[in-house]
This record gives structure tokens, sequence and C-alpha cells, in this order.
């Protein structure tokens, strides 16, 4: 049929029409094998933790697990924060005030996972080597962190992270 | 020999790697009968099938803990908190069933059309290889959930072996790791769960070299004679596998979405339990009648025997049915037979199902006869006393009417491509 031959034709539409909608459930049956590799259910229902910090004296720090990872809750000394607060911020190489680190000064809350490459930095134990600038020291390629947490030397890009978090009493802090 | 390709990058490539010439060739210069019809389909939907089980296999995997005091609760959860858990592992239950549904259509298609007969005899006996891997397989996935059946379908399967005389016990010892199924057995069950569907591919892989040795055989049974009994390959039979794929797919999508559990048995529901037996203990439907058979001999020894013997006499059976025709539409009395077995296969699968009591033992002692009368006496008395049917000179002949077919093949156009 010689006019089948000129421009489209029916069959050239039923290819296309065939292809799309092959293509398209093919990409709906795939993603059901992408999703499952995501937090499940019951992972991200262990998302929250509450934290009662008067368990935390002053000059102590502990360390909890929140969603698999070590958080940070230091009770720091009113000479830590001082020392914090004096430093200019166009020292720091992620420049954050130290009132925007804490809701209450007295207790720093910060993820424990170095910035650089998510090794754990020591300074929890009073045995800890804390760095040149006495917050926290990453032994994994050397990164020194300051008391509020904020990075001063070495690889690391960012300061420690700060978890979202609120306090549900005076004391008890829902992180997450 | 080599293919001309257009795409530089393609040619660069086909050069040092010849990929794309191999493709070309299978499936495209492939010669293919031209008169295959739908029964056809079912090899290629039993390759697919293969990828679907293997990729929500390995999918579900990711989630699953082979350890007895996890399993069936490593199971609960990817239902309820993985995401799309529910449906992978209703993709992967359900799909053992058309896998098998597939598989054994497959078969009775091969069995209908003489599809085993030289030159094809290895070709099926791969087949017949691929099948016992299947069912091992099969049979090991069961057990993992560890629910009632998992554990119990283990004990009964694993304790068939224990029928063989002097080391039997020593060999069911050394299948459990223990002195009774445990988390050893699971253990080594998940790796070989994990293991032979790779098995399986490897098979399949021979299974199509040889299939491309001689191709398709084809509903008449007749050999390709000339390039007018043949067409390409592609786009011909990919377009008709496509389009049995859809029509398998919504099938499949309807029984994995309303009726998920309709294959399954409720009783694996429940965690295993080492010290309570449920009352009625069926294996997984596929497996029905082979278990017909194992019950209906009332000896040890003999049920495990007769049971692999079922399988063995379809790896003997190119050599049971010696007729020189293969397609059953020329064969008068093979045909009525044919139909004889399928519902004797029925009937087995049936009894299977039920209790071993009453009349059903009756009934499957009748069918367990019968079915390896049909092999064993009648395929080879067949061979002797049946008169065929005329056969057609070629696959063209019946279709542009008598003698037409053979000369001047040369000279009839294909058909356009587009
Ligand atoms: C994983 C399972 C299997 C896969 C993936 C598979 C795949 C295939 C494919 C793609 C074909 C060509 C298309 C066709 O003729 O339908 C084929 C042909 C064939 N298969 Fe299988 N097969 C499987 C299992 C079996 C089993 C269990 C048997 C027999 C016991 C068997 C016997 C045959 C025979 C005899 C042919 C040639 C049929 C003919 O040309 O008429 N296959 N297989
Ligand atoms: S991971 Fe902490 S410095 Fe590299």
């Amino acid at each position: 049929m010689a006019d089948t031959h000129q421009g489209e034709t029916r069959r050239d539409f039923l290819y296309i029409a065939t292809a799309a909608v092959g293509a398209v459930g093919a990409a709906s049956a795939v993603w059901p094998f992408v999703d499952q590799m995501n937090p499940a259910a019951d992972v991200l229902a262990l998302a929250s933790i509450e934290f009662d910090t008067a368990t935390v004296t002053e000059g102590m720090a502990v360390t909890v697990k929140w969603r698999g990872k070590p958080v940070f809750v230091r009770h720091r000394t009113p000479d830590e924060i001082e020392k914090a607060r004096a430093v200019p911020l166009a020292d720091l190489p992620d420049p954050a005030a130290d009132a925007t680190r804490a809701l209450k000064p007295e207790q720093l809350i910060v993820v424990g996972v170095c910035t650089h490459l998510g090794c754990v930095p020591l300074g929890q134990k009073p045995s800890d080597p804390r760095g040149d600038y006495g917050g926290w020291f990453c032994p994994c390629h050397g990164s020194h962190y300051d008391t509020a947490g904020r990075i001063r030397k070495g690889p690391a890009p960012k300061n420690l992270v700060v978890p979202d978090y609120q306090y549900v009493s005076d004391t008890v802090v829902r992180i997450g | 020999m080599a293919a001309k390709f257009e795409n530089s990058i393609v040619r660069w490539i086909d050069h040092r790697l010849p990929i794309f010439t191999f493709m070309h060739h299978e499936l495209h210069e492939y010669p293919t009968p031209k008169n295959l019809n739908y029964w056809w389909n079912f090899g290629s939907l039993a390759g697919i099938a293969l990828v679907i089980m293997l990729i929500s296999g390995i999918t579900l995997a990711m989630h699953y803990t082979p350890h007895v005091d996890y399993a069936f609760d490593s199971v609960e959860r990817i239902m309820r908190d993985v995401n799309y858990g529910w449906l992978i592992r209703y993709i992967h239950m359900n799909g053992a069933s058309f896998f098998f549904i597939v598989v054994y259509i497959h078969i009775f298609r091969g069995l209908y059309f003489g599809s085993y007969k030289a030159p094809r005899e290895l070709l099926w006996m791969l087949g017949v290889v691929i099948m016992l891997l299947m069912m091992a397989t099969a049979f090991m996935g069961y057990v993992l959930p560890w629910g009632q059946m998992s554990f119990w379908g283990a004990t009964v399967i694993t304790n068939l072996f224990s029928a063989i005389p002097v080391v039997g016990e020593s060999i069911v010892t050394w299948l459990w790791g223990g002195f009774a199924v445990d988390n050893p057995t699971l253990n080594r069950f998940f790796s070989l769960h994990y293991l032979l569907p790779f098995v399986i591919i490897g098979v399949v892989v021979l299974h199509l070299v040889a299939l491309h040795r001689f191709g398709s055989n084809n509903p008449l049974g007749v050999d390709i004679k000339s390039a007018k009994d043949q067409i390409p390959f592609h786009p011909y039979y990919t377009v008709k596998d496509a389009f049995g794929l859809g029509v398998f797919l919504i099938v499949f999508s309807a029984v994995v979405f309303f009726a998920p559990n309709f294959f399954g048995e409720p009783d694996n529901y429940i965690p295993a339990n080492p010290l309570v037996t449920p009352a009625h203990i069926v294996p997984e439907w596929y497996f029905l009648p082979f278990y017909a058979i194992l019950r209906s001999i009332p000896d040890k020894l003999g049920g495990v025997l007769f049971m692999f013997g079922s399988i063995a006499v379809l790896f003997i059976l190119p050599w049971l049915d010696r007729s020189p025709v293969r397609s059953g539409q020329f064969r008068p009395i093979f045909k009525i037979f044919f139909w004889i077995l399928v519902v004797d296969v029925v009937a087995l699968t049936y009894f299977g199902g039920k209790p071993a009591e009453g009349w059903y033992v009756i009934g499957s002692r009748f069918a367990t006869a019968y079915y390896f009368i049909h092999f064993l006496l009648v395929l080879p008395l067949l061979s002797i006393f049946e008169t065929p049917r005329q056969l057609p000179k070629s696959i063209s002949e019946p279709v542009l009417g008598g003698g037409a077919g053979l000369a001047g093949a040369a000279t009839a156009p294909r058909e356009n491509d587009r």
C-alpha cells in the first residue's frame, strides 16, 4: 500500500504508543524495588529519642545513640562557654555564633559524627584528647573542634551538626 | 558473515567483541518456522519468570534473616514495615507458582508436539534438569519463612531420604546438620536457595544453545525445508512473545494484587513449632502430582522410588516414544492418550491435595498406575502399531495447497519488514 509509506502512519502511532505504555509500566515496576532500600517503617519509628539532661552534671559529657549515630551531650562549664563566645566569627572556617549552637548555653547537643568522612571524634571521656581548642579531636585525619563543636582546624569542612531538638520539660529534650 | 552496523561505535566494539554480530545472528538471522502458535510463547515466558524470581528474591534477601529465632519475624517485618515489602514478597511467592504453571505448559507443549524427539533429545533432557533444579529451589525457598508448613514440609521431604537402605538415616542427619530440622538446616537452605537459581541460569543457557542448534520444532513437526518456511525471529516472534508477556503480566498482577494468598497455605502464617504437626500437611500445589505418587505406594522405599521414577521416565522419553512422527496432530491414537495423560496428571494433583484415606487412596493408585503405563507401555507400543496420518511435505504446503510448497521457494518475496 503505497500511501502508508508517506509520513506518519497508524503503525508508527501504535509503535510509539506501545513503547510509551511499556516504559511507564517498567518505570512503575522498578520503583518498589528502589524504594524498598529506603528506611522501613520500623526504622523511621525509632527516629526520635528523649533524654534527661539533668543526668549530665557540669563538666561531664554523655553519648546517646540516635538513628544509629552518637549524639554528644556536654554540660559546658562557664569557662568553656566564655571561650566559645570570645572567638571572632571571622576566624571560623564555618562561621556560626555560639548562641546559635545550643538552646540552653550550658547544654551543648551535637551529632558526634565528624563532618569530614564520618568518624566519631574523641573528647567525651576525661582521658580523651580534646584537640587544640578544647572541644573534640577527630583522630582519623586530624580535625579539631572547639567547645561549641565548631570546626577550627583540619580537613573537616563543617561544624558538628546540631540536631533538631526541643525541651519537653525543664530538663528533658526530645531529639529528632 | 559479520553484519554491517551503521553506528561507528557499534562497529568499533563489534570488531573487538562481536556481541552485536552474535545478537544479530541469534535474533535476526536465526531461522524460525513461520507457523509457531501461542504454545511456543511459554519458553520465553519461563525465562522472564526466572528473571522476575531473581530480582524479587535478591531484594527479599536484603531484609530476610536466616535464623530460627528471627526468620518468621523478619518476613513479617517485610510484610508490614519494609517499603513495598508486601508487594515484593507477593511477587516472589506467586511468581513461583506462575513459573511452574508456565513451565508445566511448556513441558506439555513438548509432549504433544514431540519436541523431545531427535535431534532435540539433549534439549529436552536439559529441560528436565531445569525442572528438577526448580523443584529443589522452590522447596528450599518455602522453608525460609519458618512457618508451620515450612518446618513440617522440610521435615517430611528430607525424611524421604531415610528410605534409602543402610545409609538413609546418616544422609538425613547430614542434610539437617543435627538431629532434627533446625537452625543449621535453615542456614544451608538459605545458602542453596540463593545459589540454585544461578545454576538454573547456566542450564538455561545450555538449553538455548541446544535449541539454536536445530531451531524450534513447530506445530506440524516437519523440518524447515526452504526459506519459504521460515521468518526472522525479530520482529515477528519478539512481537508475538511481547504480546504473550502482556497477557501473562495481566493475569499475574491480578493474582498478586487481588488474591495473593490464593496458592498459599494459611498454616504457614503460624510460626514453626517443632513439637506440634498441623493436622493436614500438604506441599505447594506444583508438587502435588509427585506427592500423590509417593503416597499411593504402600511402602516407604517404593514410594520414594516411584516418585523419582516419575521424573526419570521423562529423561528417557526420547527412547520410549520411537514413532518418527513428531507432532501429535498427525497421530490419531497418540492424541487420545495424550489427553488421557493430561487428565491423569490433573487427577494426581487433586488426589495429592486430599487426605490419604478411603477413596482418595484408590483413586491415586489408579492414576499413578496409568502415569507409568502411559510412558512405559502405551508410548512404545504406539510407536509400533499406530498408523500416522499423511504428513505435509513442508510447513508451507498446508497453507499454499497441494504440492506448490516446495519448488520455486526463492521466488516468493518475503513479507515487508515494516
Ligand atoms: C527455567 C525454565 C525454562 C526456561 C527458561 C526455558 C526456556 C526455553 C525457551 C526460551 C525455549 C524456546 C521457545 C519455545 O520453544 O517455547 C525453550 C524450548 C524448549 N524447552 Fe524449555 N525452558 C525451561 C524449562 C524446560 C523444561 C522443564 C523442559 C522439559 C522438561 C523444557 C523443554 C524444552 C524443549 C523440548 C524446547 C524446544 C521446543 C520446540 O522447539 O518445540 N524446557 N525453552
Ligand atoms: S573523618 Fe574526622 S578527620 Fe577525617
